[in-house]
């Protein structure tokens, strides 16, 4: 093992759709900086930044129709990462190009695949279409978290946080004295927990505009390496919620997707999507509001917890039961990190 | 990205001829080796007359550890392919690991591939590549006759129809117009071969009026329109002349005379190498890719690294002053 912290070859979100346009952005994924910026049609660009000729980043330069220009000599690369321009020169250097990395927007995201772009095929972007989809209302916002990524990954994993660190917003004793079933497959790994005839929480008893007692559920489905769409809800009891019938109650889906940006801080994206009310766009305001501010509560327990497993770096975590879930995530994760180094290995 | 170079020894596993004046080496590389993508390039230092110089050679694909090259032996090789064919198993050489700077865009929704001559051997992997994954493809290779072609069953293997061969003996050639345009708008075009293939395809895929950006080729700089002679080179105001032989080239002859030059990529890409040419009694034979076709046809300038005289004398300035 190489230390090696996320897999290359996957699909990383990169930006919220509304974060790139005709500027250029600077931002770090699994390590490698990157500029991205639209093209005049729309298209989004991912290119390295650093120019060909002295490194100098090209986010610091100018967008010139679809091409960048770099800020120092004004060489000038298209969206396919080649030099179209050099100065004080007939011709073009046929070697010189910076990297354009596959790039697909889908899902109001722009991913992009940081490892071997032979393989990089779009089918396997994660689904996140609950985020675009015209049976969902949906919002959401990009956090900048300075921990690894996987702690944002065992913080979703794991839901019985919420009745300490969001006690005074969605939590409530139910969800930590709930029982929970854990499954997984190759690639998958899934957490389901149902609280059956109990008092509705506030924040859902608002959702369903009614106070009865409810079944409530939530549902934490990983996907390798680091996307998670937790279904959360709830129905009133007796309604056939656990049998598979949701259709009395209200439905949710917190989407969650999490990219390196260094080993030790990420780039965070989620959204919280709702299928009742949709037309209510003051709503899908408040609840995007609201999730923030409750993901302000983990940002500051994650950040606490970086830096002290930057202090005690030989430290190794002990585990309890409520952990199976992420202990099965970042199983998965480096399952897919020894993946790729044996296809390397092999070729050598 | 360009890194230091990084030297490896290795030791020769295998050589075979694989076409008429065309070598396959295998090399067990010491330490193992990176993956390596096709069009990756390796250093060998190669000894010509009694003094090592670098050659640079296109990698191909050989299993974990080893490394492979193909080699064609040229008839006025400077003496780097006449090294290389003094090889065999069990001698040690030493290379350097692959670094790429031809590498496939992955990209396109169609790839047109061109080979010239033991240019093939960048083409082969990326064809290989390509195929692997399902892309679109069509390749066209052409040499002096079939029996001057390596790799050729394999290619056909890989692609079928997609593959044709085109012998100049024959007098058969690509129709370069109507290959590039059969490409869809996102196509892209990779070529290697000799200068005078890769200046017809340049010159065809500007009159297409196609981005620039989606001809891909590289270049070695080890050919041209004539072939090598000797010719003479004095350099103002520094008193020196020189005798260029056919299996030299100018900037060596320079360098050995005691001329200081700045240079880079030596293989005419950069330019930095340009001398002026005060006056000339013979054409000159540009090799390089760093002037354009004008800049060419007034030879006021030339790339010392790849360029030579067709024979005679010139006067130079490398920009040398008292």
């Amino acid at each position: 093992m190489t230390g090696q912290t996320f897999p290359l070859n996957a699909w990383y979100a990169a930006a919220y759709d509304v974060e790139v346009g005709r500027s250029l952005l600077s931002r770090k994924i699994c390590n490698k900086p990157l500029v991205l910026y639209r093209k005049e049609s729309g298209e989004a660009v991912a290119l390295a930044d650093a120019c060909w000729h002295r490194l100098v980043p090209l986010s610091g330069g100018e967008l010139n129709g679809d091409n960048v220009i770099c800020p120092y000599h004004g060489l000038e690369y298209d969206d396919s990462g080649r030099c179209v321009y050099m100065p004080s020169q007939e011709t073009i250097n046929p070697s010189a190009c910076v990297k354009s990395y596959p790039i697909v927007e889908k899902h109001r995201l722009i991913w992009i695949w940081p490892g071997n772009p032979a393989l990089a095929d779009p089918a396997k972007v994660p689904d996140l279409h609950w985020n675009d989809d015209p049976e969902w209302a949906a919002d959401g916002k990009h956090i900048h978290a300075k921990c690894d990524y996987r702690l944002v990954v065992d913080n979703l994993m794991d839901l019985t946080h919420e009745t300490f660190v969001h006690g005074s917003s969605i939590g409530n004793r139910a969800v930590a004295e709930a029982p929970f079933e854990t499954t997984h497959t190759d690639r998958e790994a899934k957490v389901t927990r149902w609280m059956v005839d109990i008092e509705a929480p506030p924040f859902w008893a608002a959702q369903l505009g009614r106070k009865d007692h409810v079944d409530r559920w939530q549902i934490i489905n990983f996907e390798a390496p680091s996307t998670i769409v937790i279904e959360v809800g709830i129905a009133p009891t007796g309604t056939g919620a656990p049998e598979g019938d949701r259709s009395k109650g209200v439905e949710g889906r917190v989407l969650n997707t999490m990219t390196p940006e260094t080993d030790t801080t990420c780039h965070y994206f989620w959204a919280f999507a709702r299928n009742y009310d949709l037309k209510n766009q003051a709503r899908t305001h408040q609840l995007r509001e609201g999730v923030s501010s409750v993901f302000r509560e983990d940002e500051a327990i994650l950040e606490a917890q970086q830096k002290a497993i930057e202090e005690n770096p030989d430290h190794v975590f002990y585990n309890l039961n409520i952990d199976s879930g992420s202990m099965w995530a970042r199983r998965l994760i480096d399952r897919m990190i020894d993946e790729e180094q044996a296809v390397r290995v092999a070729a050598e | 990205m360009k890194n230091l170079v990084e030297w490896r020894k290795a030791r020769v596993a295998s050589v075979t001829e694989v076409a008429s004046d065309v070598r396959r080496l295998v090399f067990d590389v010491e330490g193992g080796l990176p993956a390596f993508d096709a069009g990756s390039h390796t250093n060998i230092r190669v000894m010509i007359g009694g003094k090592p110089a670098i050659r640079t050679y296109t990698c191909l694909p050989a299993g974990p550890g080893r490394l492979s090259i193909a080699v064609k032996l040229h008839e006025q090789s400077r003496g780097g392919s006449k090294y290389i064919f003094t090889l065999g198993p069990g001698m040690d050489v030493d290379i350097t690991v692959p670094e790429n700077r031809f590498e496939l865009s992955w990209r396109a929704g169609e790839y047109l591939l061109i080979a010239g001559g033991i240019g093939v051997t960048p083409i082969y992997g990326m064809a290989k590549a390509l195929a692997r994954q399902g892309a679109k493809v069509r390749m066209h290779y052409a040499a002096k006759n079939r029996a001057a072609m390596p790799f050729v069953d394999e290619l056909s293997e890989v692609l079928g129809d997609n593959l044709s061969l085109y012998s100049s003996d024959d007098g058969r050639h690509v129709d370069l117009e109507r290959e590039i345009a059969a490409l869809p708008a996102d196509g892209e075009l990779y070529v290697c071969g000799p200068l005078g293939m890769l200046e017809a395809v340049k010159a065809a895929w500007a009159a297409s009026g196609r981005p620039v950006s989606r001809l891909r080729y590289e270049v070695f700089g080890d050919n041209g329109k004539f072939a090598e002679n000797t010719f003479q080179v004095d350099v103002l105001n520094r008193n020196i002349t020189v005798t260029v032989p056919p299996d030299k080239t100018l900037l060596a002859a320079l360098t050995d005379a005691g001329v200081d030059m700045i240079y880079d990529c030596q293989r005419g890409e950069c330019g930095l190498c340009a001398v002026d040419i005060v006056e000339a009694d013979a054409d000159v034979d540009h090799r390089d890719v760093f002037f354009s076709e004008e800049e060419k046809r007034e030879s006021r300038k030339m790339c010392s690294c790849v360029s030579r005289l067709t024979e005679g004398r010139a006067v130079i300035d490398i920009g040398y002053r008292t």
